[in-house]
């Protein structure tokens, strides 16, 4: 009992002089009380070498918080007790956190690189004439499969993944908008339908889709793809860039008919404190060197044009990641829905996965 | 000890039940009376018990918790039996209860690693000249690593109870001429039934909301109410749909322990006699 005690005291001694270390380090690299910035980001959503060149530009230190769902991001700031002072929502979240009142409109007049977006990703629904949000990345929900067991270029249709040869040999991302918005493209609906009958109809189609459904899992899907569990899978681009840096069979398609467009987007939560500091970054951000090297660690897609033209050409002329003008129009970006709708789509998404 | 002490020994027991046993279950079932525009209604329950859905995945989640006691319980009775005549058996109780000092979901990765199609178990089959199997993301795959994950909770009451037993019963009954058999189901079995029991209540309750794995293992092949309740805390954000459905989940608890518990005391009463 002694030693036992004696074990766990020096552990717990060791444990606390390890943190207060830690700290002590971080506190020589940043800066003391109020230079400070709050960063409430997605897991791994920004090239690390950029904060230190921010916190080496501009004395403020930068301390990053990471949530894994919009939903669970919304439901923090929304409870209070926090102080972050930039997150970055999905493009649905912006518009659901700015009816709700959560978030602080932009002051144009500190932006700097503003200029510096493309139209194209720029004043979309969600956000009409960014008032609130600065886009910070945007990609689609695609195909991808393995080449070792699907020809090369032989996916460019959604309806393709219902043909009976890929019988239980599809693994599905796990969210109801995605899921039941493919089906909704695939009978050339619109992803933000509130129509019943057409809900109902993209769930039956879905039944259908079900014996060629291997798996439907979250984040895990990249480990499958990679290690080659299942030759297709749905996902996001981004997700998708990750999968094929780890292996070279994997190809990323954006069907033809057309696709659900994303945007991570820069907002000021109603919980900032720090303005100086906030566009400060905001505008580093827009830098497009700063940008491009976030692009490019990250793999998504910029929307900031400047920064698209640094990429290194391989890049640049990816149309897997940068898809055709002709795609991009026929891309749709969510709306946030109603309660009862989102419950609709969920409880719908819910009754496939029991079927299949 | 007077009135005084008892009461200041009796204070971290009273706030640590009312803050975190009986609160936060209240505020469950305060959360299911309520939709989401936060007005008192009953149409939670009513959605849940007029939904094929949700009564198809009550019937699911019960379904798959019984299977996984049931093989836990067929696995570990026979080893808790064996360990506890072994000369070393503290040893060896102490090598079964490692693995649940490792997390979860470390468990959980590793058996992504045993069964995905490169996996070690489609080498050995292959090596072997059986093939490759398709063994991740199948009912038995998720039977089958829960119940491995369950086992240690189900020997450790078994094993103790057999510990329990005083030796002197098992010989009286050999001397008076039972056979070994007679001697195990008479004697053995009945003295390790409380034993029996607690293993199959700390098993089956959490068995019923196993959300992780079986999006993990079980590739979301099979929904459980978990999954369920995980839906509506985070993505639809109905926490009161989520909670009627955790309400429902505490009262099928609460029935395992009622219909397990009473078997105990009619065999307290019988052992009285």
């Amino acid at each position: 009992m002694k030693r036992l005690l004696i074990a766990i005291t020096s552990l717990l001694i060791i444990c606390a002089g390890l943190a207060f270390g830690s700290n002590e380090l971080q506190k020589t690299t940043g800066d003391t009380g109020s230079k400070v910035l709050n960063l409430y980001n997605w897991g791994d959503y920004i090239d690390p070498s950029l904060i230190t060149k921010f916190q080496k530009e501009t004395g403020y230190h930068v301390n990053v918080e990471t949530f894994d769902s919009n939903e669970a991001m919304y439901t923090k700031i929304k409870q209070g007790g926090t102080n972050y002072d930039l997150t970055v929502p999905s493009d649905y979240m912006v518009q659901k956190m700015k009816q709700d009142k959560l978030l602080i409109p932009l002051d144009k007049s500190q932006l700097t690189g503003i200029s510096n977006y493309g139209q194209d990703y720029m004043n979309k629904t969600f956000d009409p004439g960014n008032k609130y949000s600065l886009p910070y990345f945007w990609g689609t929900l695609g195909i991808i499969y393995n080449d070792k067991y699907i020809k090369k270029g032989s996916i460019a249709h959604w309806n393709q993944l219902w043909d009976k040869k890929y019988k239980n040999r599809i693994m599905l991302i796990d969210s109801a908008r995605d899921i039941m918005g493919l089906s909704l493209i695939s009978m050339g609906k619109s992803v933000n339908t509130t129509n019943t009958a057409d809900l109902k109809a993209a769930k039956r189609k879905l039944d259908k889709l079900a014996p060629n459904v291997k798996a439907v899992v979250a984040d895990e899907i990249k480990m499958y793809m990679a290690e080659g569990e299942a030759p297709l899978a749905v996902d996001w681009s981004g997700e998708a860039a990750e999968m094929m840096s780890q292996n070279s069979h994997l190809h990323y398609v954006v069907p033809t008919e057309g696709s659900n467009m994303w945007f991570d987007n820069l907002v000021i939560p109603k919980t900032a404190k720090h303005f100086t500091a906030i566009y400060k970054f905001l505008n580093f951000m827009s830098e497009p060197e700063n940008a491009a090297k976030n692009a490019e660690y990250i793999g998504y897609s910029t929307p900031n044009t400047k920064a698209f033209k640094l990429l290194p050409k391989q890049i640049q002329t990816d149309k897997q990641f940068y898809p055709d003008q002709q795609v991009i129009d026929r891309l749709q970006v969510y709306k946030n829905l109603s309660q009862q709708k989102v419950e609709q789509y969920n409880d719908l998404y819910l009754e496939f996965k029991m079927k299949h | 000890m007077n009135k005084g002490t008892k009461a200041i020994f009796m204070t971290p027991y009273i706030l640590w039940l009312g803050l975190f046993v009986i609160a936060p279950v209240g505020l469950i079932f305060y959360y299911s009376f309520f939709n989401v525009q936060g007005q008192f209604t009953l149409d939670n329950y009513r959605n849940f018990f007029a939904s094929g859905t949700y009564l198809a995945m009550t019937a699911n989640s019960v379904l798959y918790a019984f299977l996984i006691t049931l093989i836990a319980l067929l696995i570990s009775y026979p080893m808790a039996y064996y360990i506890s005549k072994l000369k070393h058996r503290d040893l060896w109780i102490l090598l079964v209860i490692l693995p649940t000092w490792i997390n979860l979901l470390l468990k959980a990765y590793a058996f992504i690693g045993l069964l995905s199609r490169d996996g070690l178990v489609n080498n050995l089959s292959q090596f072997f000249g059986l093939g490759v199997h398709h063994m991740l993301f199948t009912n038995a795959s998720f039977i089958l690593v829960a119940a491995y994950i369950q086992i240690p909770f189900m020997i450790l009451p078994i094993y103790n109870s057999l510990v329990d037993i005083n030796g002197s019963f098992i010989r009286a009954s050999h001397d008076l001429g039972a056979t070994t058999y007679q001697t195990f189901t008479k004697i053995i079995l009945p003295l390790t039934k409380p034993g029996i029991q607690s293993g199959v209540q700390i098993v089956f309750i959490p068995s019923l909301s196993l959300f992780m794995l079986s999006r993990l293992i079980g590739g979301n092949k099979i929904i459980t109410l978990g999954t369920a309740v995980e839906e509506h805390f985070l993505t639809t954000m109905n926490w009161g749909m989520g909670s009627t459905i955790g309400v429902v989940l505490i009262i099928s608890m609460v029935i395992v322990m009622l219909l397990t518990n009473t078997k105990k005391k009619k065999r307290g009463q019988l052992n009285a006699k």
